[in-house]
């Protein structure tokens, strides 16, 4: 079973606050979606919007052409995993995936059948039998999946589930989600604050910034050619170099220029641009380190971060603002030295003063 | 750790030249200070009657002297006297009328009150606030209520052209006006803890339960009520210790009668200790109250306990 999911002007009030503001998204069959944003963007109440644990102020959402924004939320066929899991504690794992399924009048030998099959797919057949408080955190998270695996729902929702997990664990529930999704090709709707669960789990990431949706796209699209500068300082790590530059707009191509005179050549066309103040941006991997005076910038080297196969290097300019660079993993660069800073081009990024974001043309 | 410190000589060595340091789980005398303000009341005012209650239900004793050693003369004593087995069915059907009665009323007014309301906060207060007054002020409010042709409950009767039941003199009633006083008095107790329980539940638990279908009735009995069972026993032990305790509303609304029938142990132990000086005697019936409370809670958790481990 899987869902389209189609969200139409939705918005959402808290007393005189607005959380969601006229929002629209269109959510595909068999698609892992991810609501990525900072804390108080709307993201998760969206998500209890569509599980029915939150009223639709305005707007509606259907699933597959049916409005359900109106039903409670056991009628709607979804599943929910909570970030706390929200197990039953007084049950043992079994009653706690049977309780959904008794409810509705499921054959005792239709819930065993389903349990076992999900028990299985989790390799938690031998928790079965004992309750969540005698569970470590990782398989309380197993039990919450398999709770809902169990009522084979048109669609999952995922509120921040791995964030109670330590650092090792998240990343091994990280890719057994992504294998459950390629087994279960339903539709997944996943909330988190973190862009690397975001990026590697995602066909989609929605970002969501402030009541609204900044951008939508593979996570490929949003990290190479982020629509704003939120998207571009939210997502990758570390966060985008941001200068602010002045344009030479003369050429095809469009010249910035930073307050200490550095001129970096841009491939965006500048036709595409209008006068005002922008700020440029690059990534840290598209910033090399060349010998001083070779690079389009000299700096003098901050701080050293080695992370084993590559080094992140900050760098001083001139005018006292701090680029990060990259450089291989065994670099020589030491703290306090004088480099060269080379900025790619075709892979630099402009942002006018409302944020809107302008790329280098498509190769 | 030991045998490695052991078998390594430069180990040693460092283990003998390092200042001691001091072991902050050894135990420091000083310490009893903190304890021993609590530890001199609980033993004057606790231990010490208790034992000395113990000794003298095993004497022949009234206000000049300890007497003597009867052994368990007293007991024997007590389990010939009718008004005391009298009193001892009376006390257990007070318990009776009114545990369970506290414990689901409370239990109901709780989930009716456990929500961010105006009105519901108002209704908290109201139903709490008549166990601050006192005993006297709660008898001589329902002895209005039950005073027979001019009383509150006689006045509403005669609006209808009835007679309202005699719950002070009628024999078969006159426990029951007791509960009624009684549970009136003692509802706050019971709500606010079931109150406190229920605030404790997490809500995405119930959220978890809207979504798996999961209706009102449901919700109660398998979320909810499973959720504060600890309360639950908790209240129930908490109200029998007390309510076998029934001394004030039996001697200022009924004396005991009609016919000892709303005596309950403690007004016969009053009787016996202090208005015809028995001590020997009233002490033994104190002991038997002592052990009846004993073994009611200690049933009562022990069977809670058991039917909630095999669940």
């Amino acid at each position: 079973m899987t869902a389209d999911i189609e969200i139409r002007n939705v918005s959402k009030q808290f007393g005189a606050m607005m959380v969601l503001d006229h929002l629209s998204l269109s959510i595909r069959a068999r698609e892992f979606i991810v609501f990525l944003g900072p804390s108080g963007c709307g993201k998760s109440t969206l998500l209890r919007m569509i599980a029915g644990l939150e009223a639709v102020d305005s707007g509606e959402i259907a699933i597959n052409n049916e409005r359900i924004d109106h039903l409670p939320p056991g009628k709607r066929g979804i599943a929910m995993v909570f970030q706390s899991y929200a197990l039953y504690p007084h049950m043992t794992v079994r009653d706690n995936m049977a309780f959904g399924l008794a409810n509705i009048g499921v054959p005792g030998k239709v819930i065993e059948a389903r349990i076992n099959e999900a028990a299985r797919i989790l390799e938690m057949p031998h928790l079965l039998d004992r309750k969540p408080g005698q569970l470590s955190g990782g398989q309380r998270q197993r039990v919450a999946i398999g709770r809902a695996i169990v009522k084979e729902p048109k669609a999952f929702l995922f509120d921040e589930p791995l964030s109670n997990l330590d650092a090792a664990l998240r990343t091994r529930t990280r890719i057994e989600l992504a294998q459950l999704h390629q087994r279960l090709q339903s539709t997944m709707i996943f909330v988190t604050h973190d862009q690397v669960e975001a990026m590697t789990l995602a066909d989609r990431i929605v970002v969501m910034n402030n009541r609204k949706i900044d951008q939508i796209g593979t996570p490929m699209e949003i990290y190479e050619r982020p629509a704003t500068k939120f998207v571009a300082g939210f997502v990758g790590a570390p966060a985008m170099n941001f200068v602010d530059a002045t344009l030479d707009r003369s050429g095809e191509n469009a010249t910035a220029r930073f307050a200490d005179g550095v001129s970096v050549q841009t491939e965006i066309a500048s036709s595409q641009l209008t006068d005002g103040n922008y700020t440029f941006g690059i990534r840290s991997e598209d910033v090399r380190i060349v010998a001083a005076g070779q690079g389009n910038a000299d700096g003098v080297v901050d701080v050293l971060e080695r992370l084993g196969e590559r080094t992140l290097i900050y760098a001083r300019l001139g005018d006292g603002q701090q680029i990060v660079g990259s450089d291989s993993g065994n670099s020589r660069v030491a703290v306090g030295d004088r480099i060269g800073l080379a900025f790619d081009g075709q892979k630099s990024h402009l942002f006018n003063e409302t944020g809107r974001a302008w790329h280098a043309r498509e190769a | 750790m030991a045998d490695r410190l052991a078998m390594s000589p430069t180990a040693t060595l460092a283990v003998g030249v390092r200042a001691p340091t001091a072991d902050i789980y050894a135990p420091q005398w000083r310490n009893f200070i903190f304890v021993a303000p609590f530890l001199f009341f609980f033993t004057t005012l606790l231990l010490f009657p208790l034992l000395w209650g113990m000794w003298l239900s095993f004497h022949k004793a009234d206000t000049f002297s300890s007497g003597n050693f009867v052994g368990l003369g007293n007991y024997a004593r007590l389990y010939h006297d009718k008004v005391f087995l009298q009193s001892i069915w009376n006390t257990f059907y007070f318990v009776l009328l009114t545990v369970p009665t506290l414990a689901l009323i409370g239990l109901f007014l709780a989930l009716c009150l456990n929500r961010r309301t105006r009105t519901a906060a108002v209704l908290r207060t109201l139903f709490f606030s008549s166990s601050v007054l006192s005993v006297t002020i709660v008898t001589l409010i329902w002895r209005i209520v039950f005073i027979p042709n001019v009383g509150l409950l006689s006045t509403i009767y005669g609006w209808f052209g009835a007679t309202a039941p005699a719950f002070i003199s009628d024999p078969s009633l006159a426990m029951v006006g007791i509960a009624i006083a009684t549970i009136w008095w003692c509802i706050g107790l019971p709500m606010m803890l079931f109150l406190s329980a229920l605030q404790q539940i997490p809500q995405d638990i119930y959220e978890a339960a809207a979504l798996d279908n999961a209706n009102r009735w449901q919700t109660l009995r398998s979320i909810t009520l499973p959720s504060i069972k600890r309360t639950f026993i908790l209240v129930i032990i908490i109200q029998i210790v007390l309510q076998f305790q029934l001394f004030g509303q039996a001697w200022l609304m009924t004396r005991g009668g009609p016919n000892n029938l709303t005596k309950p142990i403690v007004l016969y132990i009053y009787d016996t200790a202090f208005r015809r000086w028995d001590l020997g005697l009233g002490a033994a019936a104190s002991e038997i109250l002592f052990i009846l409370i004993l073994v009611a809670a200690m049933a009562q958790y022990l069977v809670t306990r058991s039917r909630g481990d095999q669940a």
